[in-house]
Protein backbone atom coordinates (compact mmCIF):
# COMPACT_ATOMS: atom_id res chain seq x y z
CA UNK A 1 0.00 0.00 0.00
CA UNK A 2 3.08 2.53 0.55
CA UNK A 3 4.19 1.80 -2.54
CA UNK A 4 0.56 2.80 -4.60
CA UNK A 5 0.73 5.99 -2.19
CA UNK A 6 3.75 7.05 -3.43
CA UNK A 7 2.92 6.16 -7.04
CA UNK A 8 0.08 7.95 -6.24
CA UNK A 9 1.61 10.98 -5.36
CA UNK A 10 4.13 10.86 -7.87
CA UNK A 11 1.43 10.76 -10.53
CA UNK A 12 -0.63 14.02 -9.27
CA UNK A 13 1.61 16.34 -9.93
CA UNK A 14 1.40 15.49 -14.07
CA UNK A 15 -2.02 13.97 -14.07
CA UNK A 16 -3.57 16.50 -11.75
CA UNK A 17 -5.32 15.66 -8.21
CA UNK A 18 -8.17 12.32 -9.45
CA UNK A 19 -11.85 13.27 -8.55
CA UNK A 20 -11.80 10.32 -6.05
CA UNK A 21 -7.88 9.56 -4.69
CA UNK A 22 -9.17 6.66 -2.35
CA UNK A 23 -10.40 4.99 -5.82
CA UNK A 24 -6.69 5.55 -7.31
CA UNK A 25 -4.84 4.66 -5.00
CA UNK A 26 -6.81 0.63 -4.16
CA UNK A 27 -6.96 0.54 -8.24
CA UNK A 28 -3.27 1.76 -8.41
CA UNK A 29 -2.31 -0.88 -5.04
CA UNK A 30 -4.06 -3.32 -7.42
CA UNK A 31 -1.39 -2.61 -9.88
CA UNK A 32 1.39 -3.04 -8.10
CA UNK A 33 0.16 -6.18 -6.78
CA UNK A 34 -0.31 -7.97 -10.08
CA UNK A 35 3.52 -6.02 -10.46
CA UNK A 36 5.12 -7.53 -8.24
CA UNK A 37 3.68 -10.99 -8.75
CA UNK A 38 4.17 -10.90 -12.04
CA UNK A 39 8.62 -10.12 -10.84
CA UNK A 40 8.44 -12.93 -8.54
CA UNK A 41 6.86 -15.29 -11.22
CA UNK A 42 9.65 -14.34 -13.98
CA UNK A 43 12.18 -14.74 -10.72
CA UNK A 44 10.48 -17.93 -9.57
CA UNK A 45 10.89 -19.21 -13.57
CA UNK A 46 14.49 -18.03 -14.02
CA UNK A 47 15.32 -19.91 -10.63
CA UNK A 48 13.68 -23.06 -12.10
CA UNK A 49 15.46 -22.80 -14.98
CA UNK A 50 18.81 -22.41 -13.07
CA UNK A 51 17.96 -25.36 -11.16
CA UNK A 52 16.93 -27.67 -13.95
CA UNK A 53 20.02 -26.91 -15.62
CA UNK A 54 22.20 -27.78 -12.22
CA UNK A 55 21.23 -31.46 -11.69
CA UNK A 56 23.44 -31.96 -8.43
CA UNK A 57 21.82 -30.18 -5.25
CA UNK A 58 19.01 -28.48 -4.65
CA UNK A 59 18.31 -26.09 -1.46
CA UNK A 60 15.20 -27.75 0.22
CA UNK A 61 13.72 -24.45 0.71
CA UNK A 62 13.31 -23.79 -2.87
CA UNK A 63 11.13 -26.82 -3.17
CA UNK A 64 8.28 -24.94 -3.84
CA UNK A 65 4.97 -26.61 -5.91
CA UNK A 66 5.93 -25.22 -9.59
CA UNK A 67 9.29 -27.70 -8.92
CA UNK A 68 6.76 -30.55 -8.83
CA UNK A 69 5.41 -30.21 -12.05
CA UNK A 70 8.19 -32.22 -13.57
CA UNK A 71 7.34 -36.13 -12.90
CA UNK A 72 10.58 -36.97 -13.23
CA UNK A 73 11.39 -34.32 -10.37
CA UNK A 74 9.32 -36.17 -7.96
CA UNK A 75 10.51 -39.08 -8.47
CA UNK A 76 14.15 -37.91 -8.20
CA UNK A 77 12.82 -35.57 -4.96
CA UNK A 78 11.00 -39.05 -3.48
CA UNK A 79 15.21 -40.44 -4.06
CA UNK A 80 16.42 -37.33 -2.56
CA UNK A 81 13.71 -37.76 0.85
CA UNK A 82 14.54 -41.56 1.27
CA UNK A 83 18.30 -41.17 1.34
CA UNK A 84 19.28 -43.86 4.24
CA UNK A 85 21.28 -41.18 5.47
CA UNK A 86 18.51 -39.37 6.62
CA UNK A 87 17.29 -41.55 9.96
CA UNK A 88 13.56 -43.02 8.23
CA UNK A 89 10.87 -41.45 9.96
CA UNK A 90 12.22 -37.93 8.97
CA UNK A 91 12.19 -39.83 5.25
CA UNK A 92 8.73 -40.43 5.40
CA UNK A 93 7.71 -37.03 6.97
CA UNK A 94 9.43 -34.88 4.67
CA UNK A 95 8.64 -36.89 1.39
CA UNK A 96 5.41 -35.86 2.42
CA UNK A 97 5.93 -32.62 3.20
CA UNK A 98 7.44 -32.03 0.05
CA UNK A 99 5.82 -34.15 -2.50
CA UNK A 100 2.37 -35.11 -0.90
CA UNK A 101 1.61 -31.06 -0.05
CA UNK A 102 0.78 -32.07 3.56
CA UNK A 103 0.79 -29.67 6.28
CA UNK A 104 3.14 -30.96 9.06
CA UNK A 105 -0.40 -31.32 11.74
CA UNK A 106 -1.67 -33.54 9.22
CA UNK A 107 1.78 -35.89 9.26
CA UNK A 108 2.03 -35.84 12.72
CA UNK A 109 -1.67 -37.23 12.58
CA UNK A 110 -0.83 -39.79 10.19
CA UNK A 111 2.59 -40.81 12.47
CA UNK A 112 0.83 -40.74 15.50
CA UNK A 113 3.84 -38.00 16.54
CA UNK A 114 3.22 -34.98 18.38
CA UNK A 115 3.38 -31.85 15.94
CA UNK A 116 6.58 -30.36 17.32
CA UNK A 117 8.48 -33.80 17.32
CA UNK A 118 7.75 -33.94 14.00
CA UNK A 119 8.54 -30.15 13.01
CA UNK A 120 12.22 -30.82 14.41
CA UNK A 121 12.13 -34.04 12.48
CA UNK A 122 11.82 -32.12 9.36
CA UNK A 123 14.20 -29.31 10.29
CA UNK A 124 16.59 -31.54 11.15
CA UNK A 125 16.30 -33.67 7.57
CA UNK A 126 15.92 -30.54 5.29
CA UNK A 127 19.45 -29.40 7.56
CA UNK A 128 21.01 -32.74 6.99
CA UNK A 129 20.33 -32.79 3.07
CA UNK A 130 21.47 -29.20 2.68
CA UNK A 131 25.29 -30.25 5.14
CA UNK A 132 25.99 -33.65 3.37
CA UNK A 133 25.13 -32.86 0.37
CA UNK A 134 22.83 -35.74 -0.26
CA UNK A 135 22.77 -35.72 -4.26
CA UNK A 136 19.12 -34.79 -5.89
CA UNK A 137 19.16 -37.96 -8.07
CA UNK A 138 17.55 -41.21 -9.27
CA UNK A 139 20.42 -43.34 -7.61
CA UNK A 140 21.89 -45.97 -10.09
CA UNK A 141 20.75 -49.09 -10.96
CA UNK A 142 23.21 -50.98 -8.38
CA UNK A 143 21.96 -48.87 -5.45
CA UNK A 144 18.52 -48.72 -6.38
CA UNK A 145 17.25 -52.48 -4.64
CA UNK A 146 18.42 -50.58 -1.06
CA UNK A 147 16.46 -47.73 -1.74
CA UNK A 148 13.45 -48.90 -3.03
CA UNK A 149 12.08 -49.66 0.54
CA UNK A 150 11.85 -46.73 2.08
CA UNK A 151 10.59 -44.86 -1.32
CA UNK A 152 7.69 -47.74 -0.80
CA UNK A 153 6.60 -46.86 2.90
CA UNK A 154 6.62 -43.51 1.78
CA UNK A 155 4.24 -44.10 -0.85
CA UNK A 156 2.28 -45.85 0.75
CA UNK A 157 1.77 -43.59 3.53
CA UNK A 158 0.65 -41.01 0.81
CA UNK A 159 -2.14 -43.15 0.10
CA UNK A 160 -3.20 -43.88 3.53
CA UNK A 161 -3.29 -39.79 4.34
CA UNK A 162 -5.60 -39.53 0.78
CA UNK A 163 -7.55 -42.30 1.54
CA UNK A 164 -8.31 -41.86 5.62
CA UNK A 165 -7.47 -37.73 5.44
CA UNK A 166 -6.79 -37.08 8.81
CA UNK A 167 -8.59 -33.60 9.11
CA UNK A 168 -10.76 -32.11 6.99
CA UNK A 169 -14.22 -32.81 6.29
CA UNK A 170 -14.09 -35.20 3.27
CA UNK A 171 -13.22 -39.00 3.76
CA UNK A 172 -11.34 -39.20 0.78
CA UNK A 173 -8.79 -37.21 -0.40
CA UNK A 174 -8.70 -38.99 -4.00
CA UNK A 175 -5.85 -36.32 -5.19
CA UNK A 176 -3.34 -37.80 -3.10
CA UNK A 177 -4.51 -41.66 -3.89
CA UNK A 178 -4.50 -40.62 -7.43
CA UNK A 179 -0.59 -39.47 -6.30
CA UNK A 180 0.20 -42.33 -4.52
CA UNK A 181 -1.11 -44.31 -7.33
CA UNK A 182 1.01 -43.13 -10.38
CA UNK A 183 4.22 -42.73 -7.90
CA UNK A 184 3.73 -46.55 -7.57
CA UNK A 185 3.41 -47.22 -11.39
CA UNK A 186 6.53 -45.61 -12.13
CA UNK A 187 8.13 -47.36 -9.07
CA UNK A 188 6.90 -50.30 -11.05
CA UNK A 189 8.34 -49.30 -14.49
CA UNK A 190 11.55 -48.72 -12.92
CA UNK A 191 11.82 -51.81 -10.68
CA UNK A 192 9.34 -54.41 -12.25
CA UNK A 193 10.94 -57.26 -10.61
CA UNK A 194 10.23 -56.14 -7.73
CA UNK A 195 7.59 -58.34 -6.70
CA UNK A 196 6.67 -55.45 -3.32
CA UNK A 197 6.22 -52.75 -5.76
CA UNK A 198 4.24 -54.74 -7.62
CA UNK A 199 2.42 -55.81 -4.14
CA UNK A 200 1.99 -52.11 -2.90
CA UNK A 201 0.62 -51.09 -6.33
CA UNK A 202 -1.83 -53.60 -6.09
CA UNK A 203 -3.03 -53.16 -2.58
CA UNK A 204 -3.57 -49.20 -3.07
CA UNK A 205 -5.52 -50.40 -6.63
CA UNK A 206 -8.01 -52.33 -4.36
CA UNK A 207 -8.06 -50.54 -1.33
CA UNK A 208 -8.77 -47.26 -4.14
CA UNK A 209 -11.21 -49.47 -6.01
CA UNK A 210 -13.80 -49.26 -2.77
CA UNK A 211 -13.60 -44.88 -2.77
CA UNK A 212 -17.29 -44.37 -4.13
CA UNK A 213 -18.71 -46.94 -1.54
CA UNK A 214 -16.74 -45.98 1.81
CA UNK A 215 -18.97 -42.97 1.92
CA UNK A 216 -22.40 -42.06 0.96
CA UNK A 217 -23.71 -38.15 1.19
CA UNK A 218 -21.07 -37.64 3.50
CA UNK A 219 -21.23 -40.26 5.59
CA UNK A 220 -18.89 -42.93 6.15
CA UNK A 221 -19.49 -46.64 5.30
CA UNK A 222 -18.01 -49.37 6.57
CA UNK A 223 -16.66 -51.97 4.96
CA UNK A 224 -19.68 -54.41 5.64
CA UNK A 225 -22.29 -52.15 5.02
CA UNK A 226 -20.63 -50.83 1.46
CA UNK A 227 -22.86 -51.24 -1.52
CA UNK A 228 -20.78 -53.60 -3.66
CA UNK A 229 -21.88 -52.17 -7.24
CA UNK A 230 -19.92 -49.14 -6.44
CA UNK A 231 -17.05 -50.92 -6.45
CA UNK A 232 -14.31 -49.83 -9.09
CA UNK A 233 -14.16 -53.46 -11.16
CA UNK A 234 -11.22 -52.15 -13.91
CA UNK A 235 -9.17 -51.40 -10.30
CA UNK A 236 -10.19 -54.67 -8.77
CA UNK A 237 -8.86 -56.74 -11.78
CA UNK A 238 -6.00 -54.92 -12.08
CA UNK A 239 -5.23 -55.25 -8.37
CA UNK A 240 -5.93 -59.29 -8.04
CA UNK A 241 -3.80 -59.89 -11.53
CA UNK A 242 -0.88 -57.58 -10.03
CA UNK A 243 -1.21 -59.46 -7.01
CA UNK A 244 -1.18 -63.06 -8.70
CA UNK A 245 2.03 -61.95 -10.76
CA UNK A 246 3.90 -60.47 -7.56
CA UNK A 247 3.31 -64.35 -5.56
CA UNK A 248 4.46 -66.10 -8.47
CA UNK A 249 7.72 -64.64 -8.25
CA UNK A 250 7.71 -66.45 -4.82
CA UNK A 251 9.08 -64.10 -2.28
CA UNK A 252 6.66 -62.52 -0.55
CA UNK A 253 6.61 -59.42 1.44
CA UNK A 254 4.50 -57.52 3.45
CA UNK A 255 2.94 -55.48 0.87
CA UNK A 256 1.92 -58.69 -1.17
CA UNK A 257 0.48 -59.86 1.83
CA UNK A 258 -1.93 -56.81 2.74
CA UNK A 259 -2.87 -56.83 -0.79
CA UNK A 260 -3.81 -60.54 -0.43
CA UNK A 261 -5.95 -59.37 1.81
CA UNK A 262 -7.49 -56.44 0.03
CA UNK A 263 -8.03 -58.82 -2.72
CA UNK A 264 -10.34 -61.59 -0.46
CA UNK A 265 -12.41 -58.72 0.36
CA UNK A 266 -12.97 -57.31 -3.27
CA UNK A 267 -13.59 -60.73 -4.55
CA UNK A 268 -16.47 -61.76 -1.85
CA UNK A 269 -19.37 -60.77 -3.78
CA UNK A 270 -21.17 -59.70 -0.35
CA UNK A 271 -19.73 -58.94 2.94
CA UNK A 272 -21.13 -61.98 4.13
CA UNK A 273 -18.76 -64.40 2.10
CA UNK A 274 -15.52 -62.69 3.04
CA UNK A 275 -13.46 -65.24 3.97
CA UNK A 276 -11.98 -64.17 7.63
CA UNK A 277 -10.51 -66.94 8.35
CA UNK A 278 -7.84 -66.74 5.73
CA UNK A 279 -7.86 -62.64 6.04
CA UNK A 280 -6.91 -63.68 9.88
CA UNK A 281 -3.99 -66.04 8.68
CA UNK A 282 -3.14 -63.89 6.66
CA UNK A 283 -2.51 -61.10 9.33
CA UNK A 284 -1.33 -63.59 11.40
CA UNK A 285 1.47 -63.99 8.59
CA UNK A 286 2.41 -60.40 7.96
CA UNK A 287 2.51 -59.94 12.09
CA UNK A 288 5.42 -62.29 11.98
CA UNK A 289 6.91 -59.86 8.60
CA UNK A 290 6.57 -56.85 9.88
CA UNK A 291 5.68 -56.79 13.98
CA UNK A 292 3.48 -53.45 14.22
CA UNK A 293 1.07 -52.83 17.17
CA UNK A 294 -1.51 -51.73 14.07
CA UNK A 295 -1.33 -54.65 11.78
CA UNK A 296 -1.39 -56.38 15.59
CA UNK A 297 -5.18 -54.78 16.17
CA UNK A 298 -6.09 -55.40 12.52
CA UNK A 299 -5.22 -59.27 12.83
CA UNK A 300 -7.26 -59.10 16.25
CA UNK A 301 -10.54 -57.60 14.35
CA UNK A 302 -10.21 -60.19 11.54
CA UNK A 303 -10.14 -62.86 14.24
CA UNK A 304 -12.73 -61.77 16.05
CA UNK A 305 -14.82 -60.98 12.68
CA UNK A 306 -14.49 -64.87 11.50
CA UNK A 307 -16.63 -65.77 14.38
CA UNK A 308 -14.35 -65.93 17.56
CA UNK A 309 -15.11 -62.36 19.08
CA UNK A 310 -14.15 -62.90 22.41
CA UNK A 311 -10.34 -64.36 21.21
CA UNK A 312 -10.31 -61.67 18.76
CA UNK A 313 -10.91 -59.12 21.32
CA UNK A 314 -8.65 -60.57 23.60
CA UNK A 315 -5.53 -59.85 20.78
CA UNK A 316 -6.57 -56.24 20.72
CA UNK A 317 -6.49 -55.66 24.84
CA UNK A 318 -3.60 -57.15 25.00
CA UNK A 319 -2.12 -54.28 22.82
CA UNK A 320 -0.50 -51.48 24.30
CA UNK A 321 0.85 -48.13 22.83
CA UNK A 322 -2.36 -47.55 20.43
CA UNK A 323 -4.29 -45.50 23.40
CA UNK A 324 -4.64 -42.47 21.41
CA UNK A 325 -4.95 -44.35 18.16
CA UNK A 326 -8.71 -43.80 17.45
CA UNK A 327 -9.13 -46.79 15.69
CA UNK A 328 -8.16 -49.09 18.56
CA UNK A 329 -11.24 -47.56 20.35
CA UNK A 330 -13.28 -47.90 17.57
CA UNK A 331 -12.41 -51.38 16.44
CA UNK A 332 -13.14 -52.45 20.23
CA UNK A 333 -15.99 -50.61 20.40
CA UNK A 334 -17.29 -53.01 17.10
CA UNK A 335 -16.81 -56.08 18.44
CA UNK A 336 -18.23 -55.30 22.19
CA UNK A 337 -21.19 -53.89 20.27
CA UNK A 338 -21.59 -57.74 18.14
CA UNK A 339 -20.99 -58.91 21.28
CA UNK A 340 -24.18 -57.00 23.15
CA UNK A 341 -22.01 -55.52 25.50
CA UNK A 342 -23.89 -52.06 24.85
CA UNK A 343 -22.04 -50.19 27.79
CA UNK A 344 -18.64 -51.00 27.48
CA UNK A 345 -19.11 -50.70 23.75
CA UNK A 346 -20.89 -47.10 24.36
CA UNK A 347 -17.71 -45.88 26.66
CA UNK A 348 -15.19 -47.28 23.21
CA UNK A 349 -16.76 -45.34 20.76
CA UNK A 350 -16.84 -42.29 22.62
CA UNK A 351 -13.45 -42.61 23.55
CA UNK A 352 -12.91 -43.20 19.51
CA UNK A 353 -14.97 -40.25 18.79
CA UNK A 354 -12.82 -37.62 20.93
CA UNK A 355 -9.39 -38.92 18.62
CA UNK A 356 -11.16 -39.15 15.64
CA UNK A 357 -9.84 -35.89 13.68
CA UNK A 358 -12.24 -36.54 10.30
CA UNK A 359 -15.91 -35.30 10.41
CA UNK A 360 -17.16 -37.91 8.33
CA UNK A 361 -15.49 -40.26 10.62
CA UNK A 362 -16.96 -38.08 13.54
CA UNK A 363 -20.10 -38.70 12.42
CA UNK A 364 -19.93 -41.96 11.79
CA UNK A 365 -18.70 -43.07 15.37
CA UNK A 366 -21.62 -40.66 17.04
CA UNK A 367 -24.53 -42.54 15.14
CA UNK A 368 -22.81 -46.10 16.18
CA UNK A 369 -22.72 -44.72 19.81
CA UNK A 370 -26.48 -43.33 19.34
CA UNK A 371 -27.22 -47.14 18.32
CA UNK A 372 -25.81 -48.45 21.15
CA UNK A 373 -26.49 -45.79 23.75
CA UNK A 374 -30.46 -47.03 22.91
CA UNK B 1 31.99 -30.41 -0.91
CA UNK B 2 34.86 -31.87 1.82
CA UNK B 3 34.52 -34.69 3.53
CA UNK B 4 36.18 -36.20 6.33
CA UNK B 5 35.72 -39.53 7.05
CA UNK B 6 36.92 -41.27 10.62
CA UNK B 7 37.62 -44.35 10.90
CA UNK B 8 36.23 -46.42 13.78
CA UNK B 9 37.90 -49.25 14.51
CA UNK B 10 37.52 -52.16 17.49
CA UNK B 11 40.99 -52.75 19.22
CA UNK B 12 41.84 -56.25 19.55
CA UNK B 13 44.05 -57.98 21.45
CA UNK B 14 47.42 -58.40 20.01
CA UNK B 15 46.16 -56.38 17.13
CA UNK B 16 46.52 -57.58 13.24
CA UNK B 17 49.22 -60.31 11.90
CA UNK B 18 52.11 -59.40 10.55
CA UNK B 19 50.67 -60.75 7.09
CA UNK B 20 46.63 -59.24 7.94
CA UNK B 21 49.43 -55.55 8.76
CA UNK B 22 50.65 -55.69 5.28
CA UNK B 23 46.97 -56.64 3.64
CA UNK B 24 45.27 -53.83 5.62
CA UNK B 25 48.55 -50.96 4.67
CA UNK B 26 48.15 -52.17 1.10
CA UNK B 27 44.71 -51.53 1.01
CA UNK B 28 44.82 -47.89 2.93
CA UNK B 29 47.76 -47.08 0.05
CA UNK B 30 45.29 -48.19 -2.72
CA UNK B 31 43.00 -45.64 -1.30
CA UNK B 32 45.15 -42.66 -1.23
CA UNK B 33 46.82 -43.76 -4.48
CA UNK B 34 43.20 -43.32 -6.62
CA UNK B 35 42.16 -40.52 -4.70
CA UNK B 36 45.42 -38.57 -5.28
CA UNK B 37 45.37 -39.43 -8.72
CA UNK B 38 42.00 -38.35 -9.25
CA UNK B 39 43.27 -34.67 -7.40
CA UNK B 40 40.88 -35.50 -4.30
CA UNK B 41 42.78 -36.26 -1.57
CA UNK B 42 43.29 -33.53 0.95
CA UNK B 43 44.81 -35.07 3.81
CA UNK B 44 44.88 -38.66 5.26
CA UNK B 45 46.65 -40.16 8.36
CA UNK B 46 46.72 -42.86 11.21
CA UNK B 47 46.42 -42.09 15.12
CA UNK B 48 47.93 -44.27 17.68
CA UNK B 49 45.82 -46.26 19.90
CA UNK B 50 43.36 -44.64 22.73
CA UNK B 51 46.07 -46.26 24.71
CA UNK B 52 47.98 -42.86 24.53
CA UNK B 53 45.32 -40.65 24.12
CA UNK B 54 45.01 -37.89 27.02
CA UNK B 55 41.71 -35.56 27.08
CA UNK B 56 42.56 -31.83 28.05
CA UNK B 57 39.49 -29.49 29.13
CA UNK B 58 39.64 -26.15 30.96
CA UNK B 59 36.56 -26.28 34.16
CA UNK B 60 36.33 -23.32 36.45
CA UNK B 61 39.21 -21.70 35.10
CA UNK B 62 41.25 -24.64 35.89
CA UNK B 63 43.33 -26.82 32.70
CA UNK B 64 41.96 -30.67 33.92
CA UNK B 65 44.40 -33.23 32.35
CA UNK B 66 42.97 -36.73 31.95
CA UNK B 67 44.33 -40.33 30.80
CA UNK B 68 42.33 -42.05 28.03
CA UNK B 69 39.73 -40.79 25.32
CA UNK B 70 37.40 -38.44 25.87
CA UNK B 71 34.40 -41.22 25.86
CA UNK B 72 35.16 -44.95 26.23
CA UNK B 73 33.58 -46.78 22.82
CA UNK B 74 33.39 -49.81 21.58
CA UNK B 75 35.37 -48.51 18.38
CA UNK B 76 37.63 -46.12 18.71
CA UNK B 77 38.94 -43.48 16.01
CA UNK B 78 41.69 -44.91 14.50
CA UNK B 79 42.59 -42.61 11.83
CA UNK B 80 40.72 -39.55 8.86
CA UNK B 81 40.79 -39.03 5.62
CA UNK B 82 39.72 -35.86 3.86
CA UNK B 83 38.60 -36.28 0.34
CA UNK B 84 37.18 -33.58 -1.64
CA UNK B 85 33.62 -35.16 -2.91
CA UNK B 86 30.88 -34.56 -5.32
CA UNK B 87 28.09 -35.24 -3.01
CA UNK B 88 26.93 -37.68 -0.16
CA UNK B 89 27.12 -40.60 -2.61
CA UNK B 90 30.65 -40.03 -4.25
CA UNK B 91 31.21 -40.38 -0.29
CA UNK B 92 30.07 -43.07 0.19
CA UNK B 93 31.83 -45.10 -1.89
CA UNK B 94 35.15 -43.99 -0.87
CA UNK B 95 34.08 -44.69 2.48
CA UNK B 96 33.16 -48.30 1.02
CA UNK B 97 37.24 -48.21 -0.31
CA UNK B 98 38.72 -47.00 3.20
CA UNK B 99 39.57 -50.67 5.54
CA UNK B 100 38.65 -50.17 9.18
CA UNK B 101 40.77 -52.73 10.99
CA UNK B 102 43.54 -50.30 11.97
CA UNK B 103 43.16 -51.87 15.38
CA UNK B 104 42.48 -55.05 14.93
CA UNK B 105 38.55 -55.59 14.75
CA UNK B 106 36.54 -54.02 11.63
CA UNK B 107 34.51 -51.41 12.28
CA UNK B 108 33.15 -48.27 10.32
CA UNK B 109 33.63 -44.93 9.17
CA UNK B 110 31.51 -41.83 10.13
CA UNK B 111 31.11 -39.61 7.21
CA UNK B 112 31.35 -34.92 8.44
CA UNK B 113 31.09 -32.58 6.00
CA UNK B 114 33.97 -29.87 6.51
CA UNK B 115 31.73 -26.58 5.84
CA UNK B 116 34.76 -24.18 6.01
CA UNK B 117 35.30 -21.39 8.02
CA UNK B 118 33.05 -18.90 6.16
CA UNK B 119 29.97 -21.04 6.44
CA UNK B 120 30.01 -21.43 10.36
Amino acid sequence: MQEAFAAALSAWPEKGIPQSPAAWIIAAAHRKIIDQSRREKTKREKEDSLRYETPSTIQPDEWTEEAMQFPDDRLRLMFTCCHPAINQEAQVALTLRTLGGLTTPEIARAFLTPEATLAQRLVRAKRKIQDACIPYEVPPAHALAARLESVQAVIYLIFNEGYSAATGDKLVRGDLCNEAIRLGRVLCELAPSEPENLGLLALMLLHDSRREARSVDGKLVTLEEQDRSRFDRTAIAEGISLVERALRVGSPGPYQMQAAIAALHAEAGEAVNTDWRQIAALYERLLKMSPSPVIALNRGAAVAMSGRLAEGLGLIDELTGLDHYYLFHAARADILRRMGRRGEAAEAYGRALGLAGNRVEQEFLSRRLGEVGE
Amino acid sequence: MRYMMLIYSKETAGGLSAEEDSRHRMAHRSVMTEATEKGVLVGAEPLDPVSSATTVRIENGKLLVTDGPFAETKEQLAGYYIIDCVDLEDAKQWAAKIPTACFGGSGCIEIRPLPGLSKK
